[in-house]
Order: C-alpha cells, then sequence, then structure tokens
C-alpha cells in the first residue's frame, strides 16, 4: 500500500500510529485529497447519527401506533355501547352484546390477591437474599430465582390446569368451603362447588409466576442500600428486623413500591398463566372459588373464534382498556425507580 | 418480658418468616419443573422430533412446531435487533441527555413489560386484518416488536459500561463518532450485546398470547411465511386444552422443550454477560 508522506514521519518507532483514513480501506487516491476523505468519513458520521435517532423515534411511533390501532378497532364497539361497556356484565355473541365488567372485575381481583400472596413472600425472599442467607448459597439461589423469573408463562399455566387444580378440588377447596360456612363475610367468597378451576386458582398460580420477579427487583433494591447504613444500624445495637424496618425498607421504599408495581403490571396482562385455570365463565361472582375470566384469558380464548365485527371490536377493546390499564401503572413504577435511580447515583 | 427479650423475638419470628418465605418460595418453583420434568420426559421419543403434530388418538411428533417456533424467532430476531441496537445506540452514545432519548427510555421500559397479548392485537390490526389471513410473518413482526425494548435496554446499559476514557482516546486520535462507536464501542461491549440478542430469543420463542391471532396454527408442515404456521406455544396451548390424552402428553413435552431451551439459552447469556462484569 502506498502511504503518503505526512503519515510516514509519524510511523518511527514501534508505535504505529492508526490512520483512521487508512482504516476506511480508501483507496489511495482518497487519501492524499484528505479534506474529501474527511468529508465522506463526517457523512458517515452524519448518516449513521441519524439512522439512530430514526430508530429511537420508531420505537415511540410503535407504542403510538399500538394506541392508535387498537383505538381505530375498538371504535365501532366503542361507538356502539359507549360508557355502558364498562358496566354491562352481558357476554353475548349471539345477539352482539358485550359488556367488559367480568372481565375488567377478574382481571383486577386476579392481581390484587396475586399480590397479596406474592409481594410478602417476594420481600421475604429479598431479605432472605441480603441478610440472612449463608455466603455461599447466596449467589447460586439468586441466580436460581432470576433464571425462574424468565419461565415462559405458558408453563406455569399447563401446570396449573394439570397438577395444580385437581389437587385443589379435592384436597384444599373443600376444606374452605367447609371451614368458612358459618364466618359471615368468609362463606360467600369460599361459597359454591369445589372446580379446582376458577378465580382463587388463577390468582395463586400468577402469584408464583410474579413471585420471582418481585425477589430479584427488590433484592437489587436493597442492595442499593449504602452499606455504610446497615453498618451504622447494626453499631447502634439494631436487631436484623429492627435494621431491615428502620433502616433499609424506608431508604428502599420508592424502589420497592416500583418493582411491585411492575410486577402488578406484568400480573395485569399476563395470558397464558391465568387462561388455563380461570373457567371463562363471563360473570361477576362473589365468591373466589367460582369460575371467571381476565381481559387476556377473554382475548386468548375467543379472539380467533369470534365472528362479526362488533364481536371483534369488543374484544379489541378489552385490549385497550387493559394497555391503558398497564400503562398507567408500569409508567408509574417506571418513573418511582427512576427517582430511586437519581438518588442513588 | 424485658424490651431486650421482646427484641430478640421479634428479630427471630421475622427472620424466621423470611427463611419460611423462601422455603415457600423454591418449594413452589422447584415442584413446577419437577412436574414439568417428569411428565414431559415421559413422552420425549425421536419421534417428537421427526414426526408432525397428529390428529388427536394417532401417533405424532411437534416436528413442525419446532421448526416453526425456530423459523419465527428467527425472523423476529432478525428484524428486532437491528432496530433495538441502532436506538440504543442512540440512547447510549449519540442522544444521551437529550429529552428524546428520556422519552424513549421511558417508553421503551413500559414495552418491556407491555402485556404481549396487546401487541398481538396490534399485528392483528396492522397486517393480518388488511392482509386478509393469518401468516407466519405477521406472527414474527409480533415477536420482533418483543425483542425491540430488550435489545434496546441491553444495548444502552452495555454501552454506558464501556468507560469514557476510550471513547476519548479515539477522538483523540481523530475518530469520528461512528467510528468510535463502530471500532471501539461496539467491540468492548460485544459479550454484553451478544447478551441482550440471547435474552431477547430467550423472552420470544416462550411467548405465546402474540402469536395466537397473528400466526395461528397449522397441523402440516409449511414453510410459506405467508400461511399460518405451527409454534411450540401456539401447540402447547391447543392441546393442553383438548381431552385427547396423547395430545396432553405432547403438550407437556412441548413445554419440557421450550423451558430447557429458554434456561440454557438464560445461562449462557448470563455467563457471557458475568465475565463482562468481570472485565470491567
Amino acid at each position: 500500500m502506498t502511504v503518503v508522506e505526512p503519515d510516514r514521519r509519524e510511523r518511527n518507532g514501534a508505535m504505529e500510529v492508526t490512520d483512521f483514513a487508512l482504516a476506511q480501506k480508501i483507496t489511495p487516491a482518497v487519501i492524499v485529497d484528505r479534506p474529501r476523505a474527511l468529508g465522506r468519513i463526517a457523512l458517515i458520521d452524519r448518516i449513521f447519527h441519524h439512522l439512530t435517532r430514526t430508530a429511537a423515534i420508531i420505537v415511540l411511533i410503535i407504542l403510538g401506533g399500538v394506541i392508535v390501532s387498537l383505538f381505530r378497532g375498538a371504535l365501532p364497539a366503542i361507538k356502539t355501547f359507549g360508557f355502558g361497556f364498562f358496566t354491562s356484565q352481558a357476554w353475548n355473541p349471539v345477539n352482539d352484546n358485550f359488556g367488559a365488567l367480568p372481565a375488567m372485575y377478574g382481571t383486577i381481583v386476579t392481581s390484587i390477591i396475586a399480590m397479596l400472596i406474592a409481594v410478602p413472600v417476594g420481600l421475604g425472599v429479598a431479605t432472605f437474599l441480603t441478610e440472612l442467607c449463608p455466603h455461599p448459597l447466596r449467589r447460586p439461589i439468586g441466580v436460581a430465582i432470576e433464571l425462574l423469573a424468565g419461565i415462559p408463562s405458558i408453563i406455569y399455566g399447563i401446570w396449573g390446569l394439570f397438577v395444580f387444580a385437581p389437587f385443589v378440588q379435592v384436597h384444599v377447596q373443600p376444606a374452605l368451603i367447609a371451614g368458612f360456612a358459618g364466618v359471615p363475610v368468609l362463606s360467600n367468597l369460599f361459597a359454591g362447588p369445589p372446580y379446582g378451576i376458577g378465580v382463587l386458582t388463577a390468582s395463586f398460580i400468577l402469584a408464583i409466576m410474579v413471585l420471582p420477579f418481585i425477589a430479584s427487583i427488590s433484592r437489587d433494591v436493597f442492595e442499593t442500600v449504602p452499606t455504610v447504613l446497615k453498618e451504622a444500624a447494626t453499631g447502634i445495637g439494631c436487631t436484623t428486623w429492627e435494621m431491615m424496618r428502620h433502616v433499609v425498607l424506608p431508604y428502599s421504599r420508592v424502589g420497592v413500591v416500583g418493582g411491585v408495581m411492575l410486577a402488578l403490571g406484568r400480573a395485569l396482562g399476563e395470558t397464558m398463566a391465568v387462561t388455563f385455570v380461570i373457567g371463562n365463565a363471563h360473570k361477576v361472582s362473589p365468591s373466589l372459588l367460582a369460575p371467571g375470566t381476565t381481559i387476556s384469558a377473554t382475548i386468548a380464548n375467543e379472539f380467533t373464534e369470534a365472528v362479526g365485527d362488533i364481536y371483534t371490536s369488543a374484544l379489541i377493546e378489552l385490549g385497550l382498556i387493559l394497555f391503558l390499564i398497564t400503562f398507567m401503572v408500569l409508567a408509574m413504577a417506571r418513573y418511582m425507580l427512576m427517582r430511586l435511580e437519581r438518588t442513588s447515583a | 418480658m424485658s424490651l431486650y427479650e421482646t427484641r430478640r423475638k421479634n428479630n427471630a419470628i421475622a427472620t424466621g418468616l423470611a427463611w419460611l418465605a423462601t422455603a415457600f418460595g423454591l418449594f413452589w418453583l422447584a415442584l413446577i419443573l419437577g412436574a414439568l420434568v417428569y411428565e414431559g420426559a415421559r413422552g420425549l421419543s425421536p419421534a417428537v422430533f421427526s414426526q408432525m403434530t397428529p390428529p388427536p388418538g394417532s401417533q405424532g411428533g411437534l416436528s413442525n412446531a419446532i421448526a416453526g417456533s425456530l423459523l419465527m424467532s428467527a425472523i423476529g430476531v432478525a428484524i428486532g435487533t437491528p432496530l433495538g441496537m441502532l436506538a440504543g445506540t442512540y440512547l447510549a452514545e449519540y442522544g444521551r441527555h437529550t429529552k428524546l432519548a428520556m422519552i424513549v427510555r421511558f417508553i421503551n421500559d413500559i414495552l418491556l413489560s407491555a402485556p404481549s397479548i396487546v401487541i398481538g392485537l396490534f399485528v392483528y390490526e396492522i397486517l393480518v386484518h388488511p392482509m386478509g389471513h393469518f401468516s407466519a410473518i405477521s406472527g414474527a413482526v409480533a415477536l420482533s416488536l418483543l425483542v425491540v425494548p430488550v435489545v434496546l435496554r441491553t444495548t444502552e446499559d452495555m454501552l454506558l459500561l464501556v468507560p469514557g476514557s476510550m471513547r476519548e482516546a479515539a477522538a483523540a486520535l481523530g475518530a469520528p463518532r461512528a467510528l468510535v462507536i463502530g471500532k471501539i464501542a461496539y467491540r468492548a461491549a460485544k459479550a454484553g450485546l451478544i447478551t441482550g440478542i440471547l435474552l431477547a430469543v430467550a423472552r420470544v420463542s416462550g411467548e405465546t398470547a402474540p402469536l395466537l391471532f397473528t400466526a395461528l396454527n397449522n397441523q402440516f408442515w409449511s414453510a410459506n411465511l405467508n400461511a399460518p404456521m405451527a409454534s411450540l406455544p401456539v401447540v402447547i396451548f391447543q392441546f393442553a386444552l383438548s381431552p385427547y390424552k396423547d395430545w396432553q402428553q405432547l403438550a407437556w413435552t412441548g413445554a419440557l422443550l421450550i423451558t430447557v431451551a429458554v434456561l440454557s439459552l438464560s445461562i449462557v447469556a448470563r455467563t457471557l454477560g458475568a465475565g463482562r462484569r468481570k472485565s470491567r
């Protein structure tokens, strides 16, 4: 390769100076013309800059596209049912009468019960991992929990259907029904025949599914607490519990709440873990043992079989509602986690 | 009881509960994996990989579903990765502190956990409905929309781990921005970037909801991207809810295959990522 004079002068000794014009494999004729070579590099730089910027903007467009296209798809149902869609319990494909109440109720109730189970347990696991676990076990258990957070939800669903629901039907639900028979409020919550599948079973499987998620996020959040603070607490004689309660939790409160909301967002939108075991009944039932449905389960079960514009449109409106609910929950979660990052940085 | 004793007792209760919570969580997760291995391994045979999904009551395998899953995941990753990487590059390099980057970061984090079934509905609206029929390509597009947030996030994180002094050194040699990114930042973050792609593959290969009404299902072997295509998760969904014993067995076996694939992908990704973190 012919190298022009100025470059050769720099190449004395063992140190080799990389010439970026050369690294571009630009022909010698162009190297002589340095301004043009630089111009070309600047052009490449500008193109790359715009390319990455466009890609970033496309991500925004995707989100906008999701909202707009769902709204367009839902428009016939919105026009037909109006606000009554949110309060109606009807779900009748034959005469095209639909209401979102049972699905929304099921989505919210299953998610709340799941969080009631998963949040305390998840925080317990996180406490265990950061404070109590013997050191050699800390990494393996932490890794195991993170791996479990990645298992596809259909696995939880199939296990729920074939293993958990039959077990619950025979061993747990009869005991619940008998145990709470005389108690005023609870007897209504645990009433009816033991189907095995139903709202409570679905909630429990949802809880197991989001548990690794909550545990690993809370552990990460707990680990942002400066060791000095914890040592100070131990130094003045706090027990482990008092340190968690009065130092770690207050310090990481925003992050824990953010993590919990993130998990709630997952639970609200979860499809496969729930669809198998919820029972797909379009009614609001006071009993937690009764079959119900959720927004995602309704869409998963009925969308491909939906005939007629209104039916499809009603399902898309359900999807829009789900998206807006999870969007708000997730936005709040991210905002809180961002605030934590800013304070800990 | 003295204050000291009460505090000791409260501490014992609280730590005991934390131990219990961990045991409780690990118990259920072990139970699920145990059942999965036990039920799934019973149906493992060469026929699973060589034969197509059977009609009820006859012998068969999952070959068309496995191939469909591989094909659609591959196309989904091929579409989603460049987009996610370029956008992640913008967030970490060109526009690190710009308003646009902040908004995109926020929106991307939301898309990362958005319900995948909604993504399925979206692709149905923009592709399946106008085309008039279900197709493998729309399934792949739905998967690619799930790939983008994962790749974007890890690309940005990994590029931010590259020391600024390396970029400055390259810039001091006269390298323009694009070269600094391409020849220095990407190379230094290579293991991390591959981790991101592997995580995205792991995420996508188990997704059922976005495929239900985009790629639908196909009982037969098909390589036609313009026609419905089988995929493991959708076949599992259909077979598990069927009343036929041999279909249910295939569903368990398919579930085992997916779990093994996803777990090994995330372990490989994790090992790569751990190497990166150590070398920092």
